[in-house]
């Protein structure tokens, strides 16, 4: 079970500091694990930083990744998950030639099958939009192949856990106590 | 400090000064150049009582930092130029993490301008020590330096210690600030000291009140934690047998009772083939490095393993534990000191003499008096201990020289024995002497090095005519690169493909720089010679030609578990 290979989603908190990702990409470079996919964003907490990294590892190696992650300084806390622990999703645009599109007898079902909608369109291109997990957004674009695809772009993967709030939140609240109770010492010295 | 009638604008130079004296800081190890030249114009001008120590080559700064933070446990400070200023301090860097030295690293760097533009001496320095060090920052106003220094220190020194690295550009450096300095004693990104879960702290005392044959390793966690009383009593409360890492080495006093000797590698034969006898491993500050396991999968699968660390990531990163506790050594094991039952093992305890006999009779005493034939490495080693009475402050290059210097000096006192362990840094030795000498003047400090080492850093010659720095040097000349010329003659068919040095006269280039010197080939003058050495507190260079093909020993091979020992190039050990 330890020694089996499967996908994990790291979810790291963080600090803003320049240079960080460049260190976290590196900790992964070092294990000799690939990285999949990388999205950096904002998070529900202000000044806290999320990314988000999926990757294949035994569950022994991404563990031992996971708290080398930890180490850094400024990250504040890493966690890693299987599918089944968290929704998420990918983002993914298609460029057509709008006369092209329009060879599709029947664009507006095609679009409703696969819950994706044109966010622009215009006398030369026409840009899809969809969200969904790898194998949704791989499956349109192999229909829209046909019309001839200019330009196709994946996001890397967002999720979130399956639990009340950011996973994060309970330490940042433990910590703030802490952080309290060193004010008054440092006040008393 | 702290109100607002004592802030004054100042440069960004100066206020780099008075924080580093608000933390404390009064030597530094430095080298200037261009972009770094604020710094030490402010330092000429500015009044600090700092001591600022001009070594040869930046790679010596950092040394003489991590031999003066290893011995006052508190960080050592670098200030140097940007570019090859700073990319030579890098092994230095990278040895300071792998060995937890608290070092702050002062880089400086091309003005904001013209960063990443490929200036002159630009080199992306934060981009080169963020995989390698424990924090960095880029500071680039003159209002984050207060923030940034002391932030710099709270991390090097607190936690497992580390090296910080700080690139202060030009423009950070000629601002100005209305200096104000408070000392940072939380990041809350940043648990410093992890708080030992009760749970893992009463299973561990019930193995140990269970264990038969408990058998404790312990590293330098032990010393950073200032933790030895507690190991002390941790030990002798549960009559446990103890081995120490190659930098946990003088946490404990050599002679005390259930001290057990080196484990890894080159370590003693009983604490090494305990380790797979023994039913009960308490790892105490320690990493499990692959010189210390031997091979992985037959090392102590026997036991049951209690890791005490202070960095979570290394519980079960080697090993697979029975019980991780993740907390300050000091604390952990005054905690399960008192909760644990006393108990005797004198069997068991009373067992490792007969693996010390073989080692005894077979390694040790063919080793430090042969009575005959060259002088060989560990006599040298078991005449300075003899001679300093164990007090010395034990600095050593690395490979054979630093083996022997490790096995046969024996320690009275803490913080002792300075080494560069996990990086392996040939050249470690001189810079780092000098600064342990600096961090105490009062101590005796003897260096093992070897022809090789020494002539990596030999420029540091100038730095100590300079400073009068009273270090002792002692070089184990055999004419080879000692270790990797054992390797060739034992596993690679004596093919000895570039370990033969044709050396200098080391005694003139001592006498280039002033420094006294002797040079001894015949056993009836060592006694003599180190007596001379030891007689003052000036600096001194004692060059003893060493038998040329000496072996470290006992040795478990690459790809050998740990109980698998060469007592001599053809005679195993055999487990009685």
């Amino acid at each position: 079970m330890e020694n089996e290979v499967r996908t994990y989603t790291v979810t790291i908190y963080t600090e803003n500091q320049i240079g960080l990702l460049a260190q976290i990409s590196n900790i992964f470079t070092r294990r000799s694990l690939s990285i999949w996919s990388l999205s950096a964003g904002a998070s529900s907490m202000e000044g806290i930083h999320n990314i988000t990294i999926v990757t294949d590892a035994t569950e022994k190696k991404i563990k031992e990744v996971v708290q080398q992650i930890e180490k850094r300084v400024d990250v504040v806390k890493a966690f890693f998950y299987t599918a089944e622990k968290i929704v998420y999703r990918e983002l993914a645009l298609y460029k057509i030639l709008t006369e092209d599109l329009l060879k599709c007898d029947d664009i507006e079902g095609l679009l409703n099958r696969y819950h994706a909608r044109i966010v622009e369109m215009n006398k030369t291109f026409t840009v899809i939009q969809k969200t969904g997990h790898t194998t949704e957004t791989a499956a349109l674009y192999d229909e829209l192949k046909e019309y001839g695809v200019r330009q196709f772009v994946r996001s890397g993967r967002i999720a979130v856990s399956r639990a009340m709030q950011e996973p994060v939140f309970k330490f940042l609240q433990k910590r703030e106590r802490e952080a309290e109770k060193y004010r008054k010492q440092t006040n008393k010295q | 400090m702290g109100t607002d009638n004592n802030k004054k604008a100042i440069t960004g130079s100066e206020a780099l000064w008075r924080s580093l004296e608000a933390e404390g800081v009064n030597t530094v190890f430095g080298y200037p150049g261009g972009q770094i030249m604020p710094v030490y114009d402010s330092f000429y001008s500015c009044g600090t009582p700092i001591r600022h120590v001009l070594v040869r080559h930046e790679q010596g700064a950092i040394h003489a930092a991590q031999g003066y933070a290893r011995v006052k446990g508190e960080p050592g400070v670098v200030i140097v130029t940007s570019g090859p200023g700073a990319t030579n301090v890098i092994t230095g860097v990278v040895d300071a993490m792998t060995d937890s030295t608290p070092v702050v690293v002062i880089t400086g760097q091309v003005a904001n301008a013209a960063l990443g533009t490929d200036a002159f001496q630009e080199a992306d320095v934060t981009g080169l020590t963020g995989p390698i060090c424990k924090w960095n920052y880029q500071i680039r106003r003159a209002e984050d330096i207060a923030w940034a220094v002391s932030r710099a220190f709270f991390i090097a020194k607190t936690g497992r210690p580390g090296p910080v690295v700080l690139d202060f550009t030009k423009d950070a450096q000629n601002g100005t600030v209305e200096f104000e300095y408070k000392k940072c004693t939380f990041i809350r990104s940043y648990v410093h000291i992890p708080k030992p879960s009760d749970q893992a702290i009463e299973k561990a005392v019930e193995l140990i009140d269970k264990a038969q044959k408990p058998f404790v390793v312990f590293g330098q966690g032990v010393t950073i934690s200032n933790a030895e009383p507690e190991l002390m009593e941790f030990l002798k409360k549960g009559d446990i047998p103890a081995g120490a890492t190659l930098l946990g080495l003088s946490a404990l006093p050599s002679d005390f009772p259930l001290y057990m000797g080196m484990i890894g590698m080159h370590g003693n034969v009983a604490p090494n083939v305990k380790t797979n006898e023994c039913d009960v491993l308490i790892a105490v500050g320690m990493r499990f490095d692959d010189r210390v396991t031997g091979t992985v999968s037959t090392y102590a699968k026997q036991a049951k393993v209690i890791h005490i660390d202070i960095d979570p990531s290394e519980i079960g990163k080697i090993i697979p534990v029975e019980v991780g506790i993740k907390g300050d050594a000091k604390q952990v094991l005054s905690a399960i000191t008192s909760k644990m039952k006393e108990s005797k093992h004198t069997e068991w305890v009373d067992s490792f003499a007969a693996c010390q006999e073989v080692e005894q009779v077979k390694v040790i005493t063919p080793e430090v008096a042969p009575g005959e034939g060259h002088i060989k490495m560990g006599e040298v080693v078991d005449c300075v201990s003899r001679v300093s009475g164990g007090k010395a402050i034990v600095v050593t290059d690395v490979g054979q020289n630093q083996m022997m210097g490790a096995r046969y000096s024996r320690f009275a006192q803490k913080r002792s024995f300075i080494s560069s362990g996990g990086l392996g840094t040939m050249g470690f030795g001189i810079p780092a002497a000098i600064g342990a000498k600096i961090a105490a003047p009062d101590r005796q400090v003897c260096l093992f090095v070897g022809d090789g080492g020494l002539q990596m850093t030999v420029q540091e010659y100038g730095t100590i005519m300079q400073e009068g720095t009273g270090v002792k040097i002692v070089l184990l000349n055999n004419n080879w690169l000692g270790n990797v010329r054992q390797w060739q003659e034992l596993f690679f068919g004596e093919r000895y493909s570039q370990t033969r040095m044709v050396n200098p006269d080391f005694s003139l280039i001592a006498k280039a720089y002033g420094i006294k010197t002797r040079f001894v080939e015949n056993r009836k003058d060592l006694e003599d010679a180190v007596s001379e050495m030891l007689s003052d507190d000036s600096p001194f260079i004692l060059e003893v030609h060493v038998e040329e093909n000496g072996m470290v020993m006992p040795m478990v091979p690459p790809g050998k578990g740990i109980n698998q020992i060469m007592l001599t190039d053809k005679e195993w050990f055999e487990n009685v």
